[in-house]
């Protein structure tokens, strides 16, 4: 399965990496708030991803890491 | 297989910069060229006034910070006093295109071989939001609240299009950080201005266009939508000089 | 065998640079300091240096900020207006703890003022070359091989104490010729710390330095002056000169710098013929101010005549350094015009009736 890793505690709440996400599985997280008082993005189903990258491409926090599955 | 991480020439630290302010997406294009081209230990950069100001916090490189539109002079004397080195500045509009103007055409006229990432956002971000040489007809900000009104303020800049007349330009892109795919292709713009240099060349501008969700006074999202319908019909996307085209063309 | 040669002293000054390890020249023309740019142009390419015109002054400083940030020894050169517009670039320097030579070939101010030799820059260099809490080590030399001896330790004590400094030379020096020994110039070789902090690249074999003058925490920025501040007071205790002239049996002690000293010597040789006992002191560094020497004089003098090529800005450092004392009374010219011998002695022979 591929691998998304979102390092929580660096995000913004920005929202770039959920509008760039072509299968539309990153939300964020109404109901955690991180160190820095941010919604942080999160994956709802996993299973889906392609592993495209283009979220972390968007997120101007380096907070995301991708892994395809090969 | 890691299709995707944090480049090693970006310092392991979080940004001062406001939630979906573009300035992330290019430090870390800047890092990726230079993780790349494998010259981080031969790199120094020069950190520019405005919000980009805490640039030397944010790559591992060697980094200096220069005074209000100095970059460029500064740049001209690390790359003329080390010319194997890679010398970058890293400026915004207010700092390249406003009170550095003379800096900015002058190292460009005498083909400093220097790469200068440029991020045109159309507004003074790290003073709140005034108007900057590159805010569009129209628009509102802190100085022109108004809006720009060309009769009073005068008219924007197009930079790219102003260096493309002076024979010291090696290269000029226009590129856009609104899309997965222009991010892409910002990334390769801004790998061509730093492999130019390795292969001296003269002088390489990347502008990036960029948002400002928070002085625009919009979200981050809404901010990229703004950017396409607004900032790309008056500064178009595209190539406006490259050298290696005309050689090819002859 | 001497191996004087007669020069411009502004030329001398380039090639005095070059000689003590220079190779590095940022400038833009303006009179009377356009010969220093030019010999640089013509002599630089053939030492293997670099003499590269800048877009302006503003710029000229800014690539010496560049070229000093890799650890390399840079100058610029100008004339007052000039430096006016340097002092952005210089409070940077002095904020990034960069150190470099500034030759300042004084002219006539306010404004576009003249291109004639003056002092009137004295304030500038020695209060307040740029924003904020700073100094510049500060040379005043009075004759072209002065200006030529002075030259390697501007650069030395930059480097030790990583400081500009600079050369705060007149119209007068720039432009006279006069006989210049290059090979009894060469200072004795100083012991320069390794620049460590420089931005030439890690290498990868280094953390990463940063060159910067921006601190966002107040403690921050007022432990790097307080630092700095520890840093001039060695420049105070170690490199302040000045000279000296029967001081010891003086009446009337007359403080004078640069080219005007010159003038002023000659009065006091006319004076003493006459049975005045008139004497110098001649402040070489006018930062650091010789106060030591000037409260020492304090002793013994009835009172000080400041004597320069402007308004009277001196006159309070003499009065601070003898704690007022003394009368210190001011002759000058200014705008470009220097006083002659007769007009000192004048002045000379009107305090010592008065007294």
């Amino acid at each position: 399965m591929n691998k998304v890793t979102f390092n929580t505690d660096l995000c913004k709440g920005c929202g770039l990496c959920v509008e760039a996400c072509p299968k539309k599985i990153i939300t964020l997280a109404a109901d955690v708030l991180n160190k820095k008082g941010y919604h942080p993005a999160c994956i709802t189903d996993a299973e889906k991803c392609i592993a495209c990258a283009m979220c972390a491409t968007m997120c101007p926090d380096v907070v995301i890491t991708v892994e395809k599955n090969v | 297989m890691v299709v995707f991480k944090k480049p090693q020439s970006l310092s392991p630290v979080p940004t001062h910069y406001c939630p979906g302010c573009t300035h992330g997406i290019v430090h870390r294009l800047v890092a990726e060229a230079i993780d790349a081209l494998g010259i981080e230990g031969q790199t120094i950069g020069v950190a520019p006034v405005g919000c980009s100001v805490f640039a030397y916090n944010y790559f591992e490189c060697d980094m200096i910070q220069a005074a209000h539109g100095r970059a460029p002079a500064v740049a001209t004397g690390v790359k003329r006093t080390n010319p194997d080195k890679i010398v970058f500045t890293y400026q915004g509009d207010g700092d390249l295109a406003a009170i550095g103007t003379a800096e900015t055409v002058h190292a460009t006229t005498r083909g400093e071989n220097i790469t200068i990432i440029f991020i045109n956002n159309a507004i003074y971000g790290m003073t709140g939001g005034q108007m900057a040489p590159t805010t569009l007809p129209g628009q509102v900000t802190t100085t022109s609240p108004y809006g720009r009104n060309p009769m009073i303020q005068g008219n924007p800049i197009r930079v790219c299009e102003m260096l493309s007349t002076l024979d010291g330009l090696a290269f000029a892109q226009r590129v856009a950080v609104d899309t997965p795919a222009h991010v892409n292709q910002a990334k390769k713009a801004i790998q061509k201005a730093f492999q130019n240099q390795i292969d001296k060349k003269g002088l390489s501008i990347v502008e990036v266009l960029s948002t400002c969700p928070t002085n625009w006074g919009m979200s981050p999202t809404e901010a990229l939508k703004w950017l396409r319908e607004n900032m790309m019909p008056y500064y178009p996307l595209g190539v406006y000089k490259d050298i290696d085209a005309k050689e090819e063309n002859k | 065998m001497s191996n004087k040669v007669l020069m411009k002293g502004n030329e001398a000054l380039a090639e005095a640079a070059i000689r003590n390890g220079c190779l590095h020249f940022f400038g833009y023309p303006i009179t009377p300091q356009t010969e220093l740019a030019e010999y640089m142009a013509k002599r630089m390419p053939k030492v293997g240096g670099l003499c590269l015109q800048a877009e302006s002054e503003v710029a000229a400083i800014n690539m010496v900020l560049g070229a000093a940030a890799t650890g390399t020894r840079a100058m610029t050169s100008s004339s007052s207006p000039g430096v006016s517009l340097k002092s952005e670039g210089i409070s940077y320097m002095v904020g990034c703890d960069l150190p470099c030579l500034i030759c300042n070939v004084q002219r006539g101010g306010p404004g576009l003022g003249g291109i004639q030799p003056s002092q009137q820059d004295y304030y500038q260099a020695t209060k307040a070359n740029g924003h904020g809490d700073l100094h510049l080590y500060v040379l005043a030399p009075a004759s072209v091989q002065e200006m030529v001896n002075l030259v390697g330790r501007a650069f030395d004590v930059a480097d030790t104490y990583r400081t500009p400094a600079m050369i705060l030379a007149d119209g007068a020096l720039g432009q006279m010729m006069e006989p210049v020994d290059f090979d009894a110039a060469l200072s004795e070789k100083r012991e320069i710390p390794e620049k460590t902090w420089a931005t030439n690249g890690t290498g990868m074999k280094r953390k990463r330095n940063v060159i910067n003058s921006l601190y966002m925490n107040p403690d921050d920025l007022e432990q790097s002056i307080i630092d700095r501040f520890e840093r001039y007071k060695k420049i105070e205790e170690n490199e302040t000169l000045w000279e000296e002239l029967y001081t010891e049996d003086a009446d009337i002690v007359i403080v004078s710098y640069g080219i005007t000293s010159r003038i002023c010597k000659s009065a006091i040789e006319m004076a003493r013929a006459e049975g005045i006992k008139v004497g110098l002191i001649r402040p070489i560094t006018v930062w650091p101010y010789p106060k030591a020497a000037i409260a020492k004089a304090a002793e013994t003098a009835k009172q000080f005549l400041v004597v320069e090529l402007n308004m009277g800005q001196m006159v309070d450092d003499v009065k601070v350094a003898c704690e007022c004392r003394r009368p210190v009374s001011f002759f000058g010219r200014t705008g470009g015009v220097l006083p002659t011998a007769d007009d000192i002695l004048a002045e000379i022979k009107k305090l010592n009736g008065g007294l």
